[in-house]
């Protein structure tokens, strides 16, 4: 399986990796703060976002979506902010009327607008389409140092490996404000952290990995994503360091695992077709978490006596 | 200089500009802290003298834990002035130490009592510096101080109340600062903790640092601290403990709430 | 065409839907409001989604058997089956591990969709049936809608509000106070069991109309929007209703004017409309209302503040305090007050020292607890009163010459 896997599984294998661990690195301090279904509410902004872009650019370029699904995702983490802290409604059900009237705005949009003629759709959007993420111009391993049949590589590989590399970035250097403020935010003030404005970087980190995922491998594997190895990684110990690396291996253990079942497992299983590789990855994130729910070391909540 | 204030606001207050303050380890004008319609504390004024340990006590929801939090910038404030030694607060935070009520954070975080410690060292550090062995060392020194040493790699949610508190204390040593705020640092945590915080407490006192606390036991604050500020969302009364912890002004915060018997157990001074 | 759609003139079908879709509109504002009181709104969302993959296992099994794999009553009856292992995986994942709620429902709601997924590409690739109409689970599609289906819808939607309407008592009690309820004698988790039941069957009424990503929306959306008119959890019910019911009934029947109109973003785009107006302008906690006051309020303190200073001759501190002064006419630009401001300043005063009196005063304890502290004080206390309290205030020597 040389020449073909290079050529057909390769490329998306890494870009579901990336993606996966771009999602799960902020996901970790979101699943903390209580926060875990912001990633939710973005992945499911990012189909007005995509479609306002297409309409303002009128071209079906990546990066006018992109630029529309980020706005869109600011949009959101705003109206959120808005409803809950003017509102002073909590802050599930704020998420849950921004994310939910956004996104019909977006079908609405869809519908009335003429956008038949492009592949833009809501499933494409749900569960992206990894598996037509191929790379041509590969002859086999030989083409990883090939320019010409690099230069061939979907643009979707490059754009989500900055992101990922954006996302370690963001959780090395701001490690310790991330630590302090999700732990005991009143104390981090008093040292002189902007937490509000913590918190905020924090959300617009996590937009813009789901942004880029959402490009390449559809909003659910963004939401299992988010959520699911930092919910499983958090069962595996006590300690934020060590929290964050479980996630990373069982984010990457869920995408190729994913993969490889959804483009081989019902070959193997004697079918003709392969099934939606976002929602295997997806499928199996969870399985690894419900394995970590029943086994992991951690699993319970330590039972400290409430006094004494 | 002092002026009588004459709206029992509390007892007396240099009628000073804050400049004139400068030496005070903390100076509060006109704090006024709204929830919603009615404020939670209303046009305060309060100055912490240098080297005291002041209470800060009154009934449930009077205020407390409110003004300490406006006071540092937690909750946003109405009006009001505040200084630290002089300077406004966003210049002075390395001279200040902060223990958040213990149940204001989720112990169930994945970290362990010495990470916590080396929070206290965050300003320090910044964003990139690593922990050294210097740094560890005084974390533990901290933990020393307050007979936590044994329990440096335990993960924080295994700790008893009364442990987890004496962690906060350490990590506010750790921050090294003259002037020490508390919330509540008391509240549940059986009797060898109390004794161990009293006793960091006393020593800090006794290196010229300041303490403030809020405090909810009326029958220790004799034994514990040299001022105390007695608020109900306004200013009841402000002073050494001899002079502003009378049963007059007691009653005057706590209204018909405290009963007589209490009083008598707490064998009030003055009138 | 509209205003035909608005007053059912648009034939049997679509005005079955329309009142169906009203039905189901009451139906999920009222069960939402209980979760939204519980603060557990988004566990609908972990609901909905795990619907997926029971609506793609139910067609399997119907095609299978050699059915419709589209019949409707057999694929609600495949969602309520996975919606309520999935509402049980997330119960087991709070309860069991330590995970929060929200990451439960975040963990359940991807990977069950993601399952979901995965059976419809299977669907698909088997091909067996039409797989075609199963898309419209997603997004709801009620054009083309079979009768039978439209009376199924209507006859589901009226037993729903039914159903809050018996229930709603004990939820209206635990929704308020679970402690009180269960202390009164209601068996708390049997209530929250009918309520999740509830919950669900809106979820699966609605799939077919609204959607499964979008069913959230009104089961959320008309609660949050009732909340900014009242305080009371009875009234909050009723309103959330009327809101749910208005948005489903508008929805259905604006979307059956045209076929670019899907009915599943116009209802919740209807409901959005409501939430808008409500947080904005409604009285009691509306935006417009509470900066209205907040600013008024902080006018009011500092003024006083201001006054109290120059009553004690202390420096003003604050910048707006001064600039309100000088715009008042109490003070000039340079913190020395006009004669009218010394005169407000010795009230002002006057009467912070009669209150300290009264605090003290046990009788005006009630009084003084409610009081916010900016009020005049004859506003509050009546003329004898504040004569007593002058009394003791001359008595105790203090006050303001």
């Amino acid at each position: 399986m040389g020449a073909e896997f290079v050529m057909l599984s390769l490329v998306p294998i890494l870009i579901g990796v990336l993606a996966a661990v771009a999602c799960a690195l902020p996901g970790n301090f979101l699943v903390l703060r209580r926060q875990a279904l912001i990633g939710d509410a973005i992945s499911h902004v990012v189909l007005p976002g995509i479609v306002v872009g297409f309409l303002l650019s009128g071209t079906v370029s990546s990066w006018a979506m992109m630029a529309g699904a980020a706005g869109a995702a600011v949009v959101a983490v705003l109206l959120i902010e808005l409803i809950r802290r003017l509102g002073r409604i909590e802050p599930g059900a704020a998420m849950g009327v921004a994310f939910t009237s956004m996104f019909a705005f977006g079908v609405l949009l869809l519908e009335q607008s003429d956008t038949s003629s492009v592949h833009l759709d809501v499933q494409h959007a749900l569960y992206g389409n990894l598996e037509s993420l191929i790379w041509v111009e590969a002859r086999g391993w030989g083409s990883l140092l090939d320019p010409v049949a690099l230069a061939g590589l979907p643009p979707e590989l490059p754009r989500i490996a900055i992101v990922a590399a954006l996302m370690l970035v963001f959780t090395v250097v701001f490690w310790r404000p991330l630590k302090i403020s999700t732990f005991d935010e009143g104390f981090a003030r008093v040292l002189g952290m902007r937490t509000n404005l913590i918190g905020f970087a924090l959300v617009i980190m996590a937009a813009v990995a789901a942004v880029a995922a959402f490009d390449a491998v559809g909003s659910i594997i963004v939401i299992a994503m988010f959520i699911c190895p930092p919910a499983a990684a958090r069962l595996m110990t006590n300690r934020l360091e060590h929290q964050v690396l479980w996630s990373v291996a069982f984010a990457i253990f869920s995408a190729v695992v994913g993969y490889v079942a959804a483009g081989y497992g019902p070959l193997w299983l004697g079918a003709d077709d392969a099934v939606s590789a976002a929602g295997m990855i997806a499928t199996v994130s969870g399985l690894v978490l419900a394995i970590a729910a029943l086994y992991a070391p951690h699993r319970h909540r330590s039972g400290a006596p409430a006094d004494g | 200089m002092s002026l009588r204030m004459p709206f029992g606001r509390g007892e007396e207050v240099a009628a000073a500009p804050l400049a004139e303050l400068s030496d005070k380890p903390l100076a509060v004008r006109g704090l006024t802290v709204s929830y919603g319609q009615k404020p939670a504390v209303f046009s305060l004024d309060m100055t912490i003298e240098d080297g005291s340990m002041t209470a800060i006590i009154g009934p449930n929801g009077a205020g407390k834990s409110t003004t300490l939090k406006a006071v540092l910038g937690i909750v946003p404030r109405l009006s009001g002035v505040v200084t630290v030694y002089g300077r406004p607060l966003a210049k002075s935070r390395r001279r200040i130490a902060y223990v958040p009520q213990r149940a204001s954070v989720d112990w169930d975080f994945p970290t362990r009592v010495i990470d916590v410690v080396l929070m206290g060292l965050a300003r320090e550090l910044g964003l990139l510096r690593r922990v050294n062995a210097g740094h560890r060392q005084r974390a533990f020194d901290c933990l020393d101080r307050v007979g936590m040493r044994d329990f440096a790699d335990r993960q924080i949610g295994q700790l008893s109340g009364g442990q987890q508190q004496r962690v906060f204390l350490a990590r506010a040593l750790a921050q090294g600062a003259d002037l020490y705020l508390l919330d509540e640092p008391f509240a549940g945590v059986d009797a060898a903790t109390e004794r161990a915080i009293i006793d960091v407490l006393k020593t800090l006192k006794a290196e010229g640092r300041t303490v403030v606390a809020v405090h909810h036991d009326l029958s220790t604050v004799r034994d514990y601290f040299d001022h105390v500020m007695m608020i109900n969302v306004h200013k009841v009364a402000e002073g050494p403990v001899a002079e502003a912890f009378t049963e007059e002004h007691l009653q005057s915060a706590y209204g018909g709430r405290l009963a007589a018997n209490l009083m008598d157990q707490l064998q009030l001074g003055g009138h | 065409m509209l205003l035909e759609a608005l007053t059912l003139q648009l034939g049997y079908n679509a005005t079955l839907v329309a009142i169906g879709a009203a039905l189901l509109g009451i139906a999920a504002g009222a069960a939402g409001t209980f979760l939204f009181l519980r603060k557990r709104a988004l566990v609908s969302d972990a609901i909905s989604h795990s619907t997926l993959p029971g609506v793609g296992l139910a067609f399997l099994v119907m095609a299978a058997l050699g059915g419709d794999g589209r019949h409707l009553a057999g694929l609600m009856l495949g969602a309520a089956l996975t919606a309520g292992a999935g509402l049980l995986a997330m119960h087991w994942l709070t309860r069991h591990t330590r995970l929060a709620e929200d990451a439960a429902i975040g963990a359940v709601l991807s990977v069950f969709f993601g399952f979901g997924v995965v059976l419809l590409t299977v669907i698909q690739t088997v091909s067996i049936g039409r797989p075609a109409g199963l898309a419209d689970f997603l997004l709801g599609a009620t054009a083309g809608m079979l009768f039978g289906d439209a009376v199924l819808i209507a006859v589901a939607g009226a037993l729903a509000v039914l159903a809050v309407w018996t229930l709603r008592r004990p939820m209206t009690l635990v929704a308020f106070d679970a402690g009180f309820a269960a202390a009164s004698g209601i068996d708390v988790r049997r209530v929250d069991l009918a309520m999740m039941g509830l919950v669900m069957a809106v979820t699966i009424i609605g799939l077919k109309v609204v959607g499964l990503v979008l069913i959230v929306a009104l089961l959320i959306i008309p609660p949050v929007a009732a909340r900014f008119w009242s305080d009371r959890s009875d009234r909050v019910l009723g309103i959330a209703g009327v809101f749910g019911g208005l948005s489903g009934f508008i929805g259905a029947a604006v979307s059956a004017t045209a076929p670019a109109l899907p009915t599943g973003p116009i209802i919740v785009l209807t409901a959005f409309a409501l939430f808008t107006l409500s947080m904005l302008f409604a009285p009691g906690r509306g935006l417009l209302v509470g900066w209205l006051r907040h600013h008024r309020q902080q006018r009011r303190i500092h003024l006083r503040q201001g006054l109290l200073a120059i009553a004690q001759d202390l420096p003003i501190y604050e910048r707006y305090t001064l600039n309100l002064l000088v715009r008042a006419g109490l003070a000039r630009p340079d913190g020395v007050p006009t004669e009218l401001g010394r005169l407000r300043a010795a009230k002002a005063c006057r009467d912070e020292s009669r209150w300290a009196i009264a605090r003290r005063m046990h009788s005006h304890e009630a009084t003084v607890s409610r009081y916010d502290g900016l009020r005049p004080i004859e506003m509050v206390l009546t003329e004898d009163e504040i004569r007593e309290i002058d009394r003791q205030l001359a008595e105790a020597g203090e006050g303001c010459a």
